[in-house]
């Protein structure tokens, strides 16, 4: 088979990117080395939506991001993601980090955030009454807000294949050739042909850029980690708290999440690539550093459900880099190969804006250049199919689910309410759960207090079903490597 | 109209629907989520239950079976698969809204309700181990499930961290489906399991206890790999330099158990943050007049026999409850001192009360050669005498009602030289 376009890399740039494509009519092959779509950078992160102050507006994060916040009620009803606009504070401590506040609202204007305010202490604290006493002010956004990081990738994947793209998993790109106008892609499932190439891996789009071109810059992974607290405590704050930004980055977060959790982190370290591991001293660190803005979370770490990290893709100078921390997005030195890489924070948030730059200012005007026939795909829907949260549905609505499907009846998780219909549901769709981690992505089931404990081995099984595979072969998250069981006890 | 539902089909639920019955509660409902009766029992296929209540050592689903069996023979009607979403208090009656593959969307109104939902394990998550999060990580009660229910063998290489019960039997239960067990690691210097257990369980395989040892790594990105365990000293710090790696496939998770209420706080019911359970008087009944709680609901119990009795209690409060013979004035408040970590129940109404009254409570640490005094309104009644208080064994500490006086406000359990 050959491709018009091979997009490397199915995390939330590479398959917003595809959906894109998806709305013409082009042969279109999304590409992940894992075995799910949004595995990496895309699933560990802060799953917030900023509202764009932060970024030079000189820059693509400063272009991209205030323009990106203000498409995802749109995107998010389209494809069924959760999304919820909470706001941000950011807060001051002094009348130096005052300054900072400023200096943030004029470059917010700059970058087009719409409705900052910048409030006093008494206005802070009416917002926010568990913040701390010592907090003078603060940049309120009531246009940021938080998403599902991981539904929103699983969701993009899946309108994206429903409109005619092909997903690969668990194929990893080896060796990347150019001849006769074509690239050739070696992977470990077979090769793959393709016209133009986008760069989305990640982590790993500098390695995947060497593997035909020279290098001109290189990512340097930053780990970040986090606390979930318990739903209990979910309310602790409404709007995403940050502490006044520094040079190495947002600083430490108190945030709400979409599903009604709380969240805090996270620090940045370097790290090597993959290392998503947590430390005991940097997890003390988050701590203490949550506790300045809100000394409450210092009573609620017996709320703790889960610590987890997550790798930035940050770029750095070196002698060939021609960005400084900016986003790469831009038709590399090798022709007909895009990169979009570096694609660190704000990238989640910037996304929508991103793609539709990628297609219409860089993609298109390739096709055109390399003279294939580019036509609106008449058939493109924009919309997924409605997913079923049973949880948040009125009592008339429940009544009925169940009445058409019993499977709604059954409650699996017990902890978040999720029912057979929904992880089933979840397993048939286009880009589809095939792993326990799967699942929890996509309907939370076994994302709760008892964190799988009480609903896995149920969960093992309706996977096993629904697949048709033998229960032992189901795996947490990785083909084969993952693996739950070892077999069955002695008979 | 129910005269009363029950939450729950383990044992607490199966003992109070049967005391309640007995004492004369007609209509009564169990509704079970899981998918036969007998709860946890079904997946301790080991022996040891039942020595209090039946004289014998019966396994987890012998002892269930017995009171299945009453449950049959009563008629007592339930529900399986079945989860409660919601408790609705209308003053003289609650409404229940729950849901089954088999009936849908059901509001069940009843005059009572019985919480016995039982608890969960704590978590990787929740103690904050550091390190990777792969696959291969499990809380013993779920490998227990694996095991014993489904039929499926979870790792060959096997670390446990936590020394409670069931992670001691299933130290035993992987031993003998052929897996190696490599330690046992508890953070506290002594256990928190029965002592029994600790030799039936690690002492008779050769298995070590590491004592004032825990975790603080795990490895491996896909399946775990290893785990790095660390000595810790009297603060329960890790102690630099003691790192040691265990390579493994498997690690399992007995470090506690949290009595789960989320549906008690969401129906408004007080809860005891000692005991993460509900705040209850003498009969069980909760601070929402007509719904009562037993067994690990309301505290975490060693044994089932403990649970059996409790839920018992709770069965005769409903009886009462519906023939309005309960006296809602609950008058005295029970409280204990820094080294015990709680009490049940929090309150006492001696109207209520048979001819001796039981109290549950915990140490916080091992105690040797203590008693427990227990001071009504500042005056000595009662003391309770053990050679050794361990926090693994729950203390029953019963109080003849004729040592209480009309008119006492407080009831303090105080442990003492």
């Amino acid at each position: 088979m050959t491709y018009d376009i091979a997009i490397i890399g199915a995390g939330v740039a590479g398959s917003y990117i595809a959906r894109e494509c998806s709305r013409y009519k082009l042969k279109t092959v999304l590409i992940d080395g894992e075995s799910d779509v949004g595995n990496q950078i895309s699933m560990a992160n802060s799953a917030i939506i900023h509202a764009g102050y932060d970024a030079p507006s000189d820059s693509l994060k400063g272009r991209f991001n205030a323009a990106g916040c203000l498409m995802y009620e749109k995107v998010c009803q389209d494809l069924d993601v959760p999304f919820k606009r909470c706001g941000s504070l950011v807060v001051a401590h002094d009348e130096f980090e005052m300054l900072t506040l400023h200096d943030l609202y004029q470059n917010g204007l700059r970058n087009g955030v719409p409705g900052m305010q910048i409030l006093f202490q008494e206005e802070v604290h009416k917002l926010e009454p568990n913040l701390a006493d010592d907090i003078c002010g603060a940049l309120y956004a009531p246009v940021a807000g938080v998403v599902s990081p991981f539904e929103m990738v699983a969701k993009l994947a899946e309108n994206a294949v429903d409109n005619g793209v092909e997903l690969k998993l668990d194929t990893i790109v080896e060796s990347i050739e150019s001849n006769d106008g074509y690239f050739t892609l070696g992977t470990n499932n077979g090769e793959i042909k393709s016209k133009i190439i986008v760069n989305a891996a990640g982590l790993y789009a500098d390695d995947v850029y060497e593997l035909i071109g020279e290098p001109y810059f290189e990512l340097l992974a930053r780990k970040g980690q986090y606390f979930i607290f318990d739903k209990e405590v979910g309310d602790t704050v409404e709007n995403v708290i940050f502490p006044c930004p520094s040079k190495k980055g947002k600083g430490i977060l108190v945030s709400p999440t979409v599903h009604g959790n709380l969240l805090i982190g996270p620090d940045a370290n370097p790290t090597e690539k993959g290392d998503i591991s947590t430390t005991q001293n940097e997890l003390n660190f988050i701590k203490e550093a949550a506790l300045k803005n809100v000394p409450k979370v210092g009573t609620m770490f017996g709320k703790i459900i889960r610590n987890y990290a997550g790798t930035r893709n940050t770029p750095i100078k070196t002698e060939f880099t021609t960005t400084d921390g900016d986003f790469i997005i831009e038709e590399s030195p090798v022709k007909n190969l895009i990169n979009v890489a570096g694609y660190e924070s704000p990238g989640l948030t910037s996304i929508p804006a991103v793609s539709y730059y990628v297609m219409n200012d860089i993609l298109l005007p390739i096709l055109e250049r390399e003279g294939i026939k580019v036509e609106e795909n008449p058939d493109f829907n924009p919309k997924n199919k409605k997913h079923i949260y049973f949880k948040d549905l009125s009592e008339e609505e429940k009544i009925e689910v169940i009445k058409e499907n019993p499977k709604y009846g059954k409650v699996i998780c017990r902890c978040e309410t999720i029912t057979e219909g929904e992880i089933v549901d979840t397993i048939h769709r286009s880009a589809g759960a095939k792993s326990v981690k799967g699942v929890k992505k996509r309907c939370r089931a076994g994302m709760g207090r008892c964190q799988g404990g009480f609903c896995s081995p149920r969960v093992v099984e309706i996977i096993a079903r629904e697949l048709n595979i033998p229960v032992e072969e189901v795996n947490y998250d990785l083909n084969g490597k993952s693996y739950i069981l070892t077999g069955e006890t002695k008979k | 109209m129910y005269d009363s539902v029950v939450l729950g089909g383990g044992p607490a639920g199966l003992a109070a629907a049967i005391e309640a019955k007995r004492d004369g509660v007609e209509d009564i409902l169990i509704l079970e989520r899981d998918r036969e009766l007998g709860g946890i029992l079904n997946q301790c296929i080991h022996n040891g239950f039942g020595l209090h209540t039946f004289g014998e050592q019966l396994t987890g689903p012998e002892y269930a079976e017995r009171y299945i069996d009453q449950v049959h023979e009563l008629g007592i009607p339930y529900y399986l698969d079945t989860m409660v979403l919601d408790i609705e208090d209308h003053g003289d009656f609650k409404r229940l809204h729950a849901i089954s593959e088999e009936n849908g969307y059901q509001t069940i109104d009843t005059k009572t309700i019985i919480l016995t939902m039982g608890c969960r394990e704590r978590t990787a998550g929740a103690i904050g181990i550091p390190g990777f999060r792969p696959s291969g990580i499990f809380t013993a009660g779920t490998a227990q499930r694996y095991i014993n229910m489904e039929g499926f063998l979870t790792g060959k290489n096997i670390v446990i961290l936590g020394s409670g019960d069931i992670g001691l039997i299933m130290a035993r239960r992987m031993t003998l489906e052929g897996a190696n067990v490599k330690a046992v690691c508890e953070l506290m210097p002594y256990s928190n399991g029965l002592t029994r257990n600790i030799v039936q369980c690690l002492d008779d395989y050769d298995i070590p206890l590491k004592l004032s040892h825990t975790i603080t790594f795990i490895k491996g990105k896909d399946r775990i790999e290893s785990v790095i365990i660390q000595k810790v000293d009297e603060n329960l710090k890790p102690i630099p330099g003691t790192e040691e790696e265990i390579p493994c496939d498997t690690l399992l998770l007995s470090v506690g158990l949290i009595p789960e209420n989320e549906i008690s706080r969401s129906a408004g019911i007080e809860i005891d943050n000692r005991t993460s359970g509900p705040i209850v008087t003498e009969l069980r009944e909760t601070s929402m007049p007509g719904v009562f709680a037993a067994g690990n609901v309301v505290q975490v119990h060693d044994l089932v026999d403990f649970v059996s009795q409790e839920a018992e209690l709770a069965g005769k409060g409903v009886a009462k409850f519906i023939k309005d013979e309960i006296n809602q004035d609950s008058g005295i408040e029970t409280k204990v001192d820094q080294n015990l970590s709680y009490v049940v129940p929090q309150k006492v109404s001696l109207d209520n009360a048979d001819d001796e009254i039981t109290f549950y409570m915990r140490v916080r640490n091992v105690e040797e050669n203590k008693k427990i005094n227990a001071y009504l309104d500042g005056n000595k009644i009662a003391t309770k005498r053990a050679r050794k208080f361990l926090p693994a064994e729950m203390v029953n500490f019963t109080i003849k009602k004729s040592k209480f006086v009309d008119g006492a406000k407080e009831l303090e359990f105080k442990l003492e030289d």
